[in-house]
């Protein structure tokens, strides 16, 4: 089953802009993102809004980077953790842009990357903004306890990060750092792991499972790229898809294989198994990642993007945790 | 009431109190039961332990360190029910547990109403 | 045949994922639960003691007023946002003792306040504990009709 786009056109990546929180600021990456949240709200009466409000600012200041009035985005393609997509929606809303809201859990902005290329080497499209956004505080309301609640964490938690990250694609060939070349559309997938607080471990088998596709689709293997960054697996679901990538015949190459979220955050923050949430991926790559792009020290980079397609209705029925993983291949010159 | 009596109390209620939150804690750490599952399991087993006899020999013992977790809740609510039966009857069942513990609910009820209207959910670090 | 050759690649990757997962630090988690548990008790013992000593209470009042104080504490506690770091640390320790119900009340109100008076603080209020309630009341009626039942056939 061929799952891999091979585009006709290259698509540039013309400019990128994060925004982190708090918390992250203090973590690894700090210098890497173009703006530290002072406080979790933004000056905004809820933590819905002040997502919302991340969202906004990221893509305005992505398009200004990128020297786009913000008038000439010709799309958005956004999403988030909330119930009916509420950050992207109703950032939308104020951008007043023509509008795609995507879910795909934390695997969106990858997802939004694929088909932003898409719908610009199909010549639909002169640009594309893709963004994803995710708050610590909106996500913990919606899917776990209240914040206030006196709870343990198990070791395999991993903290979702306030973080949001966009990303200006168009169709000019020229002067950019990066070019997406492949996008790799991924599958459900879904070895019947049932505890929500391991999100990795229900991640990892669709990361294997994209990574194989593109590998067979491409005829290439870790060797072709200088860099596999994972979104958000934590250092646990790092370690599972190092052992399912190798149990599949793939020589794995360890000093390869970046996982975002097991970087986002120093271990003294306690945020035990690593990053997570749709901005942990939209961040990383759009802050550290894509420098490493600009400075030439990774010439071809394999992002991949994962999320857990759970929901709390979906938990308390007792359903497994499905998985889903695109990827985006990107080129400098 | 003697220095040494009080302290000897306080012991008993540190120790057995820490042991019944450690039982907790085994289940918080082996069972991945949520918090709000092992409040619930706590309550039932103290209304169940009462109802056997077996609990009203660790309050008397411990004191705060039997009635104070949750097993305490669940031990009022059925010494309530059973004690309200004797003297009421039938409906003493459906009146006697809430009765030993309306101070508490009502205490929950007006100072979480109240929380909520003073203060602000804080992020966390 | 194709089923149980899946049932086997989950069942191989469950391992896999045990393997790979580490586990709590049990020792420090028991250690943590014992002392704050306990303290919570003695706090609760204390105000009993002082009740009946200095307040000249009976024996049922003096529990209520323990009951009281120790709710009043845990839902302040959630307010100021301590609890929850409290709860970090120790675990059930500070989950089971009547604390950690106040604090499952107070914490989902004042999370919800956003969302209105009514449907949000009103309705939320029990959202964790509701269940505590139901369960507890349901089982001590249970146990008084046993007794009723008991009563009446010797």
């Amino acid at each position: 089953m061929n799952q891999t786009l091979f585009f006709k056109n290259r698509i540039a990546v013309r400019s990128r802009a994060s925004m982190v929180g708090p918390k992250e600021g203090k973590g690894p990456l700090a210098e890497y993102f173009d703006v530290i949240m002072p406080d979790d709200l933004l000056g905004k009466p809820s933590w819905e809004q002040a997502e919302s409000e991340m969202v906004r600012r990221t893509v305005l200041m992505c398009a200004e980077k990128g020297g786009l009035p913000a008038e000439s985005i010709s799309v958005v393609l956004a999403g988030d953790l909330l119930n009916q997509l509420m950050s992207s929606g109703f950032a939308a809303r104020e951008l007043g842009t023509p509008f795609f809201g995507l879910y795909g859990a934390c695997s969106t902005f990858v997802e939004g990357l694929v088909l932003g290329s898409v719908l610009i080497d199909g010549g639909y499209r002169e640009n594309a903004v893709c963004a994803a956004s995710s708050h610590f505080c909106t996500a913990e309301r919606q899917f776990r306890f209240p914040l206030e609640l006196g709870t343990q964490r198990p070791p395999a938690a991993q903290w979702t990060a306030t973080a949001a990250g966009a990303m200006l694609l168009d169709a000019r060939k020229e002067n950019a750092p990066a070019y997406v070349t492949h996008g790799t559309i991924g599958r459900v997938i879904d070895y019947q792991i049932t505890d929500a607080s391991h999100m990795g471990a229900a991640m990892a088998p669709a990361v294997a499972d994209t990574i194989m596709a593109h590998f067979q689709d491409t005829k290439r293997d870790f060797r072709d790229y200088d860099l596999i960054a994972t979104g958000d697996l934590g250092w646990i679901g790092r370690n599972l898809l190092k052992e399912l990538l190798i149990q599949r015949g793939v020589k794995v190459d360890d000093e390869k294989l970046f996982d975002c979220g097991a970087n986002l955050f120093y271990q003294e923050q306690d945020p035990h198994a690593g990053g997570s949430g749709c901005g942990c991926v939209a961040s990383v790559t759009c802050g550290y990642l894509m420098k490493l792009m600009e400075q030439r020290d990774v010439r071809r980079l394999l992002v991949v993007g994962s999320g857990a397609m759970l929901s709390t209705t979906s938990q308390q029925q007792g359903e497994s945790i499905p998985g889903i993983a695109y990827a985006a291949c990107l080129e400098g010159e | 009431m003697r220095v040494g009596d009080m302290i000897g109390i306080l012991v008993k209620a540190f120790v057995v109190g820490g042991l019944i939150c450690c039982v907790g804690q085994t289940l918080l750490m082996f069972t991945r039961l949520s918090s709000a599952r092992i409040l619930v399991l706590f309550v039932v087993s103290g209304v169940v332990l009462t109802a056997l006899g077996v609990y009203k020999p660790l309050v008397d013992f411990a004191g705060a360190g039997a009635t104070v977790p949750l097993l305490g809740f669940g031990y009022s609510l059925a010494s309530g029910a059973i004690s309200a039966v004797q003297t009421e009857g039938f409906f003493g069942a459906f009146t006697g547990g809430i009765v030993r513990t309306a101070a508490g609910i009502s205490a929950a009820v007006l100072f979480g109403f109240l929380n909520a209207l003073i203060f602000k959910p804080h992020a966390k670090r | 045949m194709q089923n149980k050759r899946e049932q086997k690649k989950y069942r191989q990757y469950d391992q896999l994922v045990k393997r790979l997962t580490p586990g709590s630090n049990y020792l420090q988690g028991y250690v943590r639960a014992f002392w704050v548990g306990g303290l919570i008790c003695v706090i609760g013992q204390l105000i009993s003691i002082a009740g009946e000593e200095w307040l000249g209470m009976t024996d049922a009042s003096a529990s209520m007023l323990t009951s009281v104080v120790l709710i009043f504490l845990g839902t302040t506690l959630t307010g100021l946002g301590v609890y929850d770091d409290i709860g970090r640390y120790a675990g059930a320790g500070s989950i089971v003792p009547i604390t950690g119900f106040a604090n499952s009340i107070a914490s989902p109100a004042i999370e919800f306040r956003r969302e209105g008076l009514v449907l949000g603080v009103g309705a939320k209020l029990f959202a964790i504990s509701g269940p505590v309630l139901v369960y507890g009341i349901v089982s001590s009626i249970a146990v008084g009709i046993i007794y009723w039942l008991a009563g009446r056939i010797f």
